[in-house]
């Protein structure tokens, strides 16, 4: 804003404050292609750029290492081996140093980091790579966790979540069904792959730019690695090409392989990874065998579950504690169970280390309630969506969850009821049954699912965030927080919810890149919690000014504290009122501090892992989506005929990206459950690791309508920033409907009379599968 | 022999370029990001999957002058000569005005993380040059290239469809600008032909077809680089040596379509996109299979002669065509041959074309009017997805008996091979049910397929006789509908 702008004294409403549907920032220069990611930074004279050397076999001794052809090919600078990490050959964010970033003498996984070269050009790393020989003595591996036996080995303390005696209800319980789910993991495929770019500075410092979510880790873990305190590194992010959780924990490896190089050549070292490399040596969505035992009566009331999930891991910890206990706590979904166990088994596995993806193992767990509910329904030759129904938790009683949480704030019912209507779910089901008498080949089915999620971090001190608001002289704003973006919108709202604090136009917030040397030990922008935590930060740091102005405000125009209002772009004070900026500029003179850093905390939160009991979650976020498809009883191909979502965000602070992240979030859900499948050898080589293999959703795979509505009947009960809902990870479970809609069309060849036990991803040939599976049995 | 010229040049948005020294595998996204610092055309895949290196490519095809998208990650910087590409740089103007795609994307909130954006303007760009109020149809073809992991494309295919109200292509610099550009690239083409780099590690262009089977008499183990959707992945992904490298994509003789009573003359170099144009007329199964092979950027690179020679055994043009009974024509010097489709699979990797040999010419005879021609693809993703079986049937029904079988498939053996037993088993008897049944055994005798990631050998087998079964619904006027489809087929 330049001084000479005329100011607008009458302005009834600022731009972009909340609640309005407000484009996302970088919007015209994620079009013109001048928002610029790492990669396209401009590169420091005498940039060097590092590669990966990974190693090919799954699990085995290194008994001998030749890099003599590789140190000695065209432009190459430097080798580094786990030899050369001056601090800690470790990156676990676990803290288990279960994670090295060089294999020391063994390798567990085909594809884990062993070398790493650093060469003038990118292509001379590259090819310079291919030159290692490296000889393996074979170890056995295990690569599928069906495979696993009773007494396998865990890489994390399992957890049970246990409440009444579920072991009399199975047996009391007049129908019981077991089974076994297998559900696939997913790949994150964000657009822009991994990739770190390190300048060296004096003494111990180096400054990172890393593609990652959680800035203050990487930061950490670089540190660890020279062997530098904290204090010496900084990590910065301006935007990603989308995390989804693959960002995370994984953007370690290359921040400290980077950080390792310029130090130790003192030049600026980029790393990016080709997308092979990056989903081979990258962790994923884990993978699950979700076994079953359900208890119910006649009238399709579940008594009993008993669950055990069981996540193939890969070879080290990583997150997997947290997301398998994150699957437990979404085994009940919307349901409630008189009787519940659930024990999870985080398997080591010689495979990458899985890690975060959106949902953090909450859409595993509530597979598993709804493979129960489609089990007890054609057990009982009912509608699923009956038996779904029936099974919600109650407002006053039936509604403990197995973690012994109460559920306080039950939508289930309601955003159920009301898409069920505007769906027209009753005519429909109807008309499918009889387009299905007449057609012999193709078959539809439809189903409805309801999503509950829960947030919060599991892990209590996480949910904390901190951020830096400085008001300039000619009333700009700079804003920071510890949030990161990676295209969810996260810097709008939070500049949305600066601008409404100061009442100024969006226009005057400057958004800046996250960094560890602006706010200090953040979490991860994860569990949909960015615009929870840091919104309030930054409204915290915006009141703290703004007190400072009303106090200053007060003294200076001697009229009281109530007579001072903060309108669009001005303050009103007494009877007169002040352009903000230049009420800012006479505090400035008046010697008043004009930045502050905001700080703020999840309340009401408390868990115990031990006992499995307490309230992990500060709010519940609801949805449901109704899905049609058409199935081709010849090939097992398909289509989506119709999705119509309801989802509940609270007074959302910006609907046109919460109806972003729910498109966006479904159709990512949809490619998990369907098309996006991820296949390893019996020797533990990954075969789809690049696009031409593993195929998530296009264009063309988007339902042929789609409808997506907000329920924004309610706010959020509990005192949220602005009373909204997060809305990051709980639409892509929406995607369930999807899944359920193809059994429901594959059921229809047996007349819905036996449960497809449709696995996941339900790709064309698990769907034609099972279509013959039902037409021998039925 | 033609003049040599040891430059290439094109025009890169605004400017002329003359390059001296360029890489046989230098690949243009390359070039524009680490060369010219053109960082806006983006590295999603570097396979020509995702579309985030999307950029346009003009070039003179006859008189006119067509922008085509294509994937800037595996296209040969060699491959440019005389042709003009824009980048997303190239389209906000001057005053800072966004083009009427990019407004549209940013009025509909068509961005999250950006990353795949400006690969989707270029898509967009393209589409609405040729048709500013395209089908809904028309916008998820013109999309099949290009991946977007945050919008659920939602928002996207809402802007696309929005574009045209921001402003008409007539208006559009490319536009203006045509006749123009036409003439700074035809001064480009001066007959010559581009050499280089020294000993084996040149790249060649030649002048044209008779420049090329010389050029291929001296080199004979030169690779040939058409379209490069196959030859560009041997670099990327494989970091294959191709030198010397030898690009045909701008042989203009290559590039024709021969339309005859009896059928359809094919030069090796025309594209996808061209060949649709005539197919999706001529024959419709074809044109439908077409629209399912990658998406349009390398429909608008890749060649269905690249596709033949690549012999491939999940290649999608070569079990139709051998369905219909086409031949090649294959050249070595002056010497031409013309052999039957089928005849030139060998084995796995192995083809009958001698070194120095190219393929010139491939000849696709109609069907037969009273025959049944059908061609379906089985893959995981119905679009941009390779085969997992594919399954093309030429059938002749005459007096309620099968008078011919040719029914071909892909996915099913090392190459791309006939179901004779099922074919033996369909001739001269009735064209009924229990034929088809009795038929489904042969299937066993004449294919053996593999598991791998894309299918199980069960699924395979299962597909391919079912896919035998809804041929003969179809035929037989039986149950409907056959077939999930996102838009109604025609049969
Ligand atoms: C993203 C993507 C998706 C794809 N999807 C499909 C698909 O769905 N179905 C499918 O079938 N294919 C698919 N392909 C591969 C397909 O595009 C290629 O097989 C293509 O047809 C090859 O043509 P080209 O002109 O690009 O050949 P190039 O890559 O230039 O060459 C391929 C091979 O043919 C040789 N060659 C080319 N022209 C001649 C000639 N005239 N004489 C002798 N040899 C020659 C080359 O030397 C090389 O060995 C896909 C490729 C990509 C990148
Ligand atoms: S980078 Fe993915 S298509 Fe080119
Ligand atoms: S906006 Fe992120 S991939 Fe499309």
């Amino acid at each position: 804003m330049t001084r000479h702008e005329p100011l607008d004294l009458k302005k009834a409403e600022i731009s972009g404050g909340v609640a309005t549907d407000r484009r996302h920032d970088s919007a015209h220069k994620h079009v013109t292609g001048e928002a610029v990611y790492i990669d396209d930074m401009a590169e420091p004279a005498g940039t060097l750029h590092a590669y990966l050397g990974l190693s090919t076999v799954a699990h085995g001794i290194i008994k001998s290492m030749d890099l003599g052809a590789v140190a000695a090919a065209p432009g190459v600078v430097a080798v580094l081996t786990h030899e050369d990490v001056p601090g800690t050959n470790d990156i676990s964010p676990a803290g288990l140093d279960d994670e090295p970033i060089f294999a020391p003498d063994k390798v567990q996984f085909l594809g884990q980091p062993v070398f790493a070269v650093v060469a003038e050009t990118r292509e001379q790393a590259r090819r310079a790579c291919s030159l290692a020989r490296i000889e393996y003595e074979d170890l056995p591996a295990l690569i599928d966790i069906a495979e696993a036996g009773e007494d396998a080995r865990l890489v994390t303390k399992p957890l049970t979540l246990q409440r009444g005696s579920v072991g009399p209800a199975l047996q009391a319980a007049p129908r019981r069904i077991s089974g076994r789910m297998r559900v696939g993991g997913q790949d994150h495929f964000y657009l822009e792959g991994q990739i770190a770019f390190a300048m060296p500075g004096e003494d111990q410092d180096v400054t990172v730019h890393s593609s990652t979510q959680h800035p203050s880790e990487v930061q950490h873990m670089v540190a660890h690695a020279l062997g530098a305190p904290s204090h010496a590194v900084t990590v910065e992010v301006r935007r990603m090409g989308g995390g989804f959780g693959g960002k995370e924990t994984q953007a370690n490896l290359f921040a400290a392989v980077a950080a390792i190089a310029a130090k130790k050549t003192g030049r600026p070292v980029k790393i990016r990874p080709d997308r092979d490399d990056d989903m081979t040596a990258t962790g994923k969505r884990h993978d699950f065998l979700i076994d079953y035992d359900v208890g119910f009566d006649e009238e399709g009331r579940i008594l009993g579950v008993d669950f055990t999930y069981s996540a193939r891991c890969g070879f080290s910890a990583d997150l997997s504690g947290p997301v398998t206990d994150r699957a437990l706590f979404h085994c009940d979904n919307t349901y409630y169970y008189p009787s519940v166990r659930a024990i999870s088994r985080p398997l080591y596995t010689n495979t990458v280390s899985n890690t975060a993806f959106r949902g953090f193992g909450g859409p595993q767990g509530m597979l598993g309630a709804e493979r129960i509910i489609d089990e007890v329904a054609f057990a009982l030759g009912r509608d699923p969506l009956e038996i779904r129904k029936r099974n919600l938790y109650g407002e006053t009683d039936r509604n403990v969850t197995p973690y012994h949480q109460t559920v306080e704030d039950s939508e289930a019912a309601r955003v159920i009821e009301e898409l069920e209507i505007s769906a027209g779910y009753a005519d429909r089901r109807r008309e499918i049954a009889e387009f299905n008498e007449r057609s012999p080949i193709v078959k539809r089915g439809i189903a409805l699912t309801p999503v509950k999620f829960g947030i919060s971090f599991t892990a209590t001190h996480f949910n904390q965030a901190g951020a830096l608001v400085h008001v300039y002289t000619d009333g700009s704003i700079h804003l920071n927080h510890g949030g990161t973006e990676m295209g969810q919108g996260l810097y709008v709202k939070v500049a949305q919810i600066v601008a409404e604090e100061f009442q100024v136009d969006i226009e005057q917030v400057k958004i800046t890149a996250t960094t560890t040397g602006k706010v200090p030990n953040t979490s991860a922008t994860a569990a949909s919690s960015g615009s929870d935590l840091n919104g309030m930060a930054a409204q915290n740091a915006a009141r703290q000014i703004k007190d400072r102005l009303i106090d200053f405000a007060t003294g200076q125009y001697e009229v009281p504290k109530e007579q001072i209002e903060f309108l669009p772009g001005r303050v009103r004070v007494g009877n007169q009122e002040i352009p903000f900026a230049e009420l800012v500029r006479q505090a400035y003179m008046a010697r008043i501090q004009l930045s502050a850093a905001g700080f703020y905390k999840t309340p009401k939160i408390h868990w115990n892992r031990d006992k499995g009991k307490g309230r992990p979650f500060y709010y519940f976020a609801y949805g449901a989506a109704c899905s049609e498809v058409s199935v081709d009883t010849l090939t097992g191909e398909y289509v989506v005929e119709r999705t119509d979502i309801l989802h509940e965000t609270g007074r959302s602070l910006n609907r046109a990206i919460d109806i972003g992240q729910i498109e966006g979030g479904f159709i990512q859900g949809m490619g998990w459950l369907t098309t996006e499948e991820l296949v390893w050898d019996d020797k533990g080589r990954l075969r789809t690791h690049a696009p031409s293999t593993y195929k998530i959703p296009l264009a063309s795979d988007r339902p042929k309508i789609f409808n997506v509505e907000l329920a924004d009947w309610g706010e959020n009960r509990e005192k949220t920033v602005h009373r909204s809902k997060a809305v990051g990870e709980p639409p892509f479970m929406l995607a369930m409907s999807v899944l359920h809609a193809l059994s429901d069309a594959v059921a229809s060849v047996a007349g819905h009379k036996i449960c497809p036990r449709l696995d996941a991803p339900a790709t064309p040939e698990r769907v034609l599968m099972a279509v013959e599976r039902l037409r021998a049995e039925g | 022999m033609p003049e040599i010229r040891h430059q290439i040049r094109f025009l890169l948005n605004e400017s002329d370029v003359s390059l001296a020294e360029v890489a046989p595998d230098e690949m243009l996204l390359d070039y524009l990001r680490l060369r010219r610092r053109l960082t806006g055309t983006k590295e999603g895949c570097a396979e020509g999957d995702c579309g985030a290196c999307t950029v346009l490519v003009g070039r003179i095809a006859g008189d006119e002058l067509v922008y085509e998208a294509v994937n800037a990650c595996i296209r040969f910087l060699g491959s440019l000569d005389g042709c003009h590409v824009v980048t997303v740089e190239h389209l906000k103007r001057t005053d800072g005005t966004l083009h009427p795609v990019q407004q549209a994307l940013v009025d509909h909130h068509g961005s999250q993380c950006g990353f795949c954006t400006p690969g989707f303007v270029m898509s967009l760009y393209a589409l609405w040059m040729r048709s500013p109020q395209p089908s809904d149809q028309a916008i998820d073809k013109a999309l099949q290239g290009n991946l977007c992991r945050c919008t659920g494309y939602e928002p996207i295919v809402k802007a696309a469809r929005a574009i045209t109200g921001y402003g008409a292509p007539q208006a559009d610099p490319l536009h203006g600008e045509r006749a123009r550009v036409r003439a700074r690239l035809s001064a480009m083409a001066d007959g010559s032909r581009v050499e280089i780099g020294k000993g084996a590690n040149r790249l060649l262009v030649p002048a044209d077809v008779d420049d090329l089977a010389e050029i291929l008499q001296a080199e004979p183990n030169a690779t040939i680089v058409a379209g490069s959707t196959d030859v560009g992945l041997w670099v990327t992904k494989f970091m294959r040596d191709i030198a010397p490298a030898v690009f045909i994509g701008g042989l203009g003789a290559l590039r024709a379509i021969e339309e005859g009573t009896a059928g359809i003359t094919f030069g090796a170099g025309v594209s996808y996109s061209d060949a649709f144009s005539v197919l999706s007329g001529r024959i419709p199964p074809l044109g439908r299979l077409i629209d399912r092979i990658g998406g349009d950027q390398v429909r608008n690179m890749g060649t269905i002669g690249g596709n033949i020679a690549n012999g491939s055994p999940i290649g999608d043009m070569p079990p139709p065509l051998i369905a219909l009974g086409g031949s090649l024509t294959l050249r070595k010097g002056d010497t031409r041959r013309t052999i039957a489709l089928e005849d030139y699979f060998i084995d796995y990797g192995k083809q009958d074309r001698a070194p120095g040999e190219f393929v010139e010419k491939i000849h696709v005879p109609l069907p037969n009017p009273d025959a049944r021609f059908a061609v379906w693809k089985v893959s995981k993703r119905r679009d941009e997805d390779i085969t997992a079986v594919l399954g093309a049937f030429n059938v002749t029904v005459r007096d309620g008996s099968v008078a011919q079988a040719r029914i071909a498939y892909g996915g099913m053996a090392a190459t791309p091979r006939r179901a004779k037993a099922v074919e033996a088993a369909l001739v001269g008897r009735p064209w009924s049910q229990e034929t088809v049944d009795a038929a489904l055994a042969a299937y066993e005798v004449d294919f053996t397929p593999i598991s791998d990631m894309r299918a199980s050998a069960e699924y395979r087998m299962m597909a391919a006789k079912n896919l035998l079964r809804r041929f003969y619904l179809a035929t037989s006027g039986g149950a409907m509908p056959l077939e999930v489809a996102r838009y109604e087929v025609a049969q």
